[in-house]
């Protein structure tokens, strides 16, 4: 296939650009294999044209035209939430141009995305992929425990394909017995490591489900593998994200859940989830709701309500504490599974280590977790982020579940202001890319995918652009102090909030909200540096920088 | 003292009223003559103002006691379980009495004492002198001017001696214009601006009915008008919904009938009235006050409340006032039916939106005097301060700080107060301590010589303003808007949690960035303080030892010098420098009160425990 074929019209004079909040302008636009532009025209006195669009059209979810005779209008409604109006001269050309962006934005196979074609000068390719690998992961529980090993299994996917080639299991179990018990499971997803919480030596293990079926069947390197993961004498809690009733019906498709007489050391919990289509409806309506500035007070509330997406949230977050306390407070171990155990299993065991580990709220340790619990861990997002709120194709397999895992982790920012090293614009950045992105991080649903499509050969990852101290200065929360504490958020329906940030970031001003969040920055900046301006004294500022050593040298890369 | 007949009861729980597993508190209650007290046995202290009680209920026995809900005005909500019914009873009868005073005298405010002297207490009723705001606003002038019409009360009861009307309004006129307004409350000016020479008057509905006219209304209304000369026209606008107004012409009462008076643009604005609000603050509490609520339930219990409709109609007519006078330069008549309730809000609330001296402490605290204290907004009926109608009670004024709340949330930078002085202000509006609020208007609080027996709640508030002031306030921050233009759509308004979950520590987020920026600017400014000084001090020595600076100028800055560590200065400087950690830690974290779950609870129930999830959320048997 070439793009050629597709961009039915290369350029258009005289489109006029409209978005809410800012003045219309107007320019040329262009349309390349990638990317829609719109550079405005040029003064009369030599003056360069600006490029006022650079929109990649990956980004763009659903294209709304209108023609009259002698010229149209189309509005592009893109996955980041933004809307955006062209008015276009010409009826022709305006049918050429929305023909051409939906040829170009709905380009299905993977190779022909963007990443596979962006090449800044500033970066290498290559750098990036290997930041977090798992065997770093391994080696800090490595210094532990032996209880742990690492083992390459699935090296070749073959076990597995939805995990990547190496996975963390108990060291009393062999790859034989792995092989079995992944045998007993949906999609081969057996049972295994995800956080080991150094302080009391509990892990979080997930899987997906056991392929009990209508005859109750047995496995008894499954049961070898789970009791493995218990010392002697403990007990452990399985926490599955569906509902009882719909974890027994399961069964009746091949599935289930672990049954108390085949795992007597293992208590079984309840956290129902939503996920997969009814959550992608709830993003539709939630993002609906948001869009109509003309709704009564009473509507509003009424169509928040009914988009249940609060509840979702609700939902996650209990579930994670859940986890979490599990392990904290009863000091037991977990293993969280649903049915495929790449979605809401996902959600419940990350979030469960940003609330337990003050490492998972750094800077860094946000981006490994995200690589081992969600990118490794074969999150589908090809499938889950294909099309977002306002897309008016049919529905096949989107989900916003990262999105509200993303969403939790700023509910736990609005409760915990101080305790991530990361801010509001870092999650932002990252909803973007996980729908359209110029980098390969989120391409692919699994490991072997992105093997096969070579991405980590022929992408970019986002994690070097993100490190750029460039970048890095943009998405780190100037209140951060390294907070040793588990963070229980509170999940009453009084303490969560919309957030208003990613939903309502393109309908109303936050002028008046920036400027505040600046003066904080500010602020705290100033306050920083003000022993050295004032008083001057040395050891005075000893002091400081002994009581908060990582606020300081994290104050310090900031500024 | 003879309403108290047990002063103490010992192993009382106190039961968190969000637990669904019943977590208690085990302590002692004592009674006494203004407070009731629960002292848990970490020693933690639970005051309760008996004039802060709107309700006391006993529920029916169970077997670990006798159950008693007290709820309060500032929206505490206090669950005891009483182990014997007979001290129940009694504590339940006393309090019944102690929170319904019979007369002003039994309030708390005539027997406060915080060990002030007299010029001091007299002093402090000083403080906020309306006629020094009207000055600054700019009357009079030759437009406007003090009218001693009422200064012995005779046009009106219920407004202030002192009001503003227009220069063209002789004494005839007005007293003919109060004969045909409700309450007598005829049309005076509440806020001048001075660049627009606008007006925001208030009044109450006039006495029309299906046609009654009124000479001397209309001349008064024309001589509103006129007082604007730019301007051809004025506004009316009446706060209530069209069809209230309609009804109350049935009474012989109504609005202005836009043919009899000359150039006003009439305008309904569609507030509801004190009825309508008390069942809607009474419904949204009882939604947030529910046990394991939902997502769903909380939302659409806050619908049905329809409170957040009420605070956006507030914040729409306020936005409509300030308009009219920003934008159309017009003056702006607001009344309601009294004049009293809505009329305060819109007035304030308008007034607030145009000019930011209002958005000071002190110009907070001149606002509510001027339209709420003064102009006779019924504090005493409406807060239930004695026992009286209970269908006077209505939360108007929690919607005036409501309302002043969510103009904050939008405008981070534009006040230099911050919610802890909304929070307090109510406090003390229904505590009954302070005589600021006592009594329903200006001749009555004059009747009770409050001036001379209580204590005025300003200067308290002033003494401890560092409390009050918002870190991120930027004076300048209004200079460039004509007026503040908060966006009304409705996915602004939320719920204050702040308000309305106060005393429930465990909804709040855990760690405060409003506090932890005012820590900080605490010891910036301690510190530069600490630098002047040093720098005074340095000044003194290099004066006795010239030399010395001549030599080393820079060193010497440097308090690294020895001679230097033993001044005074230095040694203050120590403790302030460490970043207050109290801030920056967990309120709440380890505290037991998340309900993440309650399926896990009912497991439990099934079955016999053997570990118990601290949380009290979950047990688990193998």
């Amino acid at each position: 296939m070439e793009f050629a074929e597709l961009i039915k019209i290369a350029k258009v004079e005289n489109v006029q650009l409209s978005c809410p909040g800012l003045l219309p302008v107007k320019g040329t636009l262009c349309i390349t294999s990638h990317h829609l532009l719109l550079s405005s025209q040029p003064g009369g006195n030599g003056e360069q044209g600006m490029v006022e669009l650079w929109l990649l059209l990956r980004n763009i979810d659903a294209v709304e035209k209108r023609v009259a005779s002698s010229s149209g209008s189309i509005t592009l409604k893109c996955k980041d939430l933004k809307v955006l109006q062209l008015e276009i001269p010409g009826m022709e050309e305006c049918l050429n141009i929305s023909r051409s962006i939906e040829a170009l934005s709905s380009v299905e196979s993977v190779m022909m995305m963007y990443p596979f074609f962006y090449r800044p000068q500033s970066m290498k390719l290559k750098d990036g992929w290997q930041l977090y690998p798992l065997q770093h992961y391994y080696q800090q529980i490595a210094t532990e425990t032996t209880a742990w090993r690492l083992s390459c299994v699935n090296g070749e996917f073959t076990v597995c394909p939805s995990y990547p080639a190496a996975v963390i299991v108990p060291t009393a179990v062999d790859d034989n017995t792995l092989k079995k018990a992944a045998r007993f499971h949906q999609g081969g997803r057996f049972p295994i490591l995800s956080y080991y919480h150094k302080k009391n030596g509990t892990v979080l293990l997930r899987s997906s489900q056991p392929l009990i079926g209508p005859n109750r069947k047995r496995c008894p390197e499954d049961e070898q593998l789970l009791s493995a993961a218990l010392n002697r004498g403990e007990r452990g809690f399985i926490i599955d994200t569906r509902s009882a009733q719909a974890a027994k019906q399961a069964r009746m498709m091949g599935g289930g859940t672990e049954s108390k007489s085949s795992y007597p050391c293992w208590r079984r919990l309840h956290g129902p989830l939503e996920r997969g289509r009814p959550l992608q409806e709830s993003f539709i309506k939630l993002v609906e709701a948001c869009n109509d500035t003309s709704l009564s007070m009473d509507r509003w509330l009424s169509k928040l309500e009914s988009s249940k997406w609060l509840a979702h949230l609700k939902g996650a977050l209990s579930t994670a504490c859940l986890a979490a306390q599990c392990m904290e407070r009863e000091e037991a171990c977990v293993l969280v599974h649903g049915a495929e155990g790449t979605d809401t299993t996902l959600l419940v065991t990350a979030l469960a280590q940003v609330i337990l580990d003050p490492e998972c709220r750094t800077l860094t340790g946000f981006q490994g977790l995200l690589e081992r619990e969600w990118i490794k861990a074969g999150h589908p997002f090809h499938f889950r982020c294909a099309r977002s709120a306002y897309s008016h194709a049919r529905l096949k397999q989107e989900a916003p579940i990262f999105l509200l895992f993303l969403d939790c982790v700023w509910q736990l920012g609005r409760q915990f202001p101080f305790s991530l090293e990361f801010n509001e614009h870092l999650l932002l950045v990252l909803f973007e890319h996980t729908y359209a992105s110029s980098y390969g991080t989120f391409l692919c649903n699994s490991e072997k995918e992105r093997c096969l499509c070579e991405v980590k050969e022929k992408t970019h990852s986002l994690w070097s652009w993100l490190n750029q101290p460039s970048q890095q200065k943009k998405h780190l929360n100037p209140l951060y102090t390294y907070n040793a504490l588990v963070i229980w958020p509170s999940v009453e329906p009084q303490s969560l909030q919309l957030w208003q940030g990613l939903f309502l970031r393109w309908i109303r001003s936050s002028q008046y909200l920036d400027e505040a969040w600046a003066e904080i920055q500010r602020l705290v900046t100033s306050c920083e540096d003000a022993p050295e301006e004032s008083a001057g004294d040395r050891q005075c500022h000893s002091q400081p920088d002994a009581a908060h050593p990582h606020r300081q040298t994290q104050l310090g890369n900031a500024g | 003292m003879e309403h108290i007949r047990t002063t103490k009861v010992e192993l009382v729980k106190l039961i968190d009223r969000f637990s669904t597993s019943n977590k208690s508190l085990t302590g002692t209650l004592y009674l006494t003559a203004t407070h009731l007290l629960f002292i848990d046995a970490n020693q933690k202290e639970t005051w309760i103002l008996h004039h802060h009680i709107a309700a006391v209920e006993k529920l029916a026995l169970t077997t670990s006691g006798c159950p008693l809900v007290i709820q309060c005005k500032n929206f505490r909500v206090v669950h005891f379980s009483v182990p014997r019914e007979r001290d129940c009873h009694d504590i339940y009868n006393s309090l019944l009495q102690l929170s319904r005073s019979a007369s002003y005298e039994e309030l708390y405010a005539f027997s406060y004492n915080p060990n002030q002297n007299e010029s001091k207490r007299l002093q402090g009723w000083q403080l906020i002198d309306l006629a020094e705001e009207y000055r600054r606003m700019g009357v009079q002038n030759s437009n406007w001017q003090l009218s001693d019409a009422n200064r012995d009360y005779k046009v009106c009861e219920t407004y202030p001696r002192e009001l503003y009307v227009p220069r063209a309004v002789s004494k005839p006129i007005i007293v003919g214009s109060s004969k045909f307004r409700s309450k007598g409350r005829f049309p005076v000016l509440s806020y001048y601006h001075r660049d627009k020479e606008a007006a925001i008057c208030r009044c109450s509905q006039p006495l029309s009915g299906f046609s009654a006219r009124c000479l001397e209304d209309e001349h008064m209304l024309q001589a509103i008008s006129k007082a604007n000369p730019a301007h051809h026209y004025m506004y009316v606008m009446d706060t209530r919904p069209k069809l209230n107004a309609m009804a109350n012409r049935a009474a012989g009462k109504g609005y202005e009938n836009e043919d009899n008076y000359a150039n006003i643009r009439f305008q309904f604005v569609g507030i509801e009235n004190i009825h309508v609000m008390r069942s809607s603050l009474q419904k949204l509490l009882e939604v947030s006050g529910t046990k394991a609520l939902s997502v769903n339930n909380f939302l659409s219990g806050l619908e049905n409340s329809g409170w957040l409709r009420h605070i956006k109609a507030l914040l729409d007519a306020a936005v409509f006032l300030a308009k009219a006078i920003a934008i159309e330069n017009a003056t702006v008549l607001v009344h309601c039916s009294d004049g009293w309730d809505r009329t305060s809000q819109v007035c304030s609330l308008g007034a607030l939106l145009l000019d930011s001296y209002y958005r000071t402490i002190k110009g907070f605290m001149v606002l509510i005097e001027k339209d709420w204290i003064s102009f006779g907004h019924k504090f005493s009926d409406r807060c239930g301060q004695l026992d009286g109608d209970p269908k006077e009670i209505s939360p108007v004024f929690t919607q005036f700080l409501e309302g002043v709340w969510h103009l904050t949330e939008q405008f981070p930078q534009a006040f230099e107060y911050n919610e802890a002085l909304l929070l307090q202000i109510h406090e003390h509006v229904h505590s009954c301590q302070f005589g600021n609020f006592l009594g329903n208007c200006q001749k009555e609080r004059e009747e009770l010589k409050l001036k001379e027996k209580t204590y005025s709640l300003w200067p308290f508030l002033l003494d401890e303003q560092e409390k009050y002031l918002n870190p991120l306030y930027n004076p300048n921050f209004s200079q460039k808007l004509a007026f503040l233009e908060p966006n009304t759509v409705s996915f602004n308004f939320k719920f204050w949690r702040n308000m309305y979950h106060q005393f429930d520590r465990t909804m709040h987020p855990r760690q405060s960035v409003f506090n932890l920026i005012m820590t900080m600017n605490e010891q910036n400014k301690k510190l530069e303080e600490d630098f002047k000084e040093l720098e005074a001090k340095l000044k003194e020595r290099t004066r006795q030892s010239e030399t010395l600076l001549t030599k080393e100028p820079l060193q010497s800055v440097h308090p690294a010098s020895p001679a230097l560590k033993s001044s005074p200065g230095f040694k203050k400087e120590q403790p302030l420098l460490p970043m207050n950690d109290s801030n920056r830690t967990i309120e709440g974290s380890n505290t037991a009160d998340n309900r993440y779950s309650e399926y896990m609870e009912e497991l439990s129930k099934a079955e016999p425990a053997i570990v118990s999830l601290e949380y009290g959320v979950a047990r688990m048997t193998c």
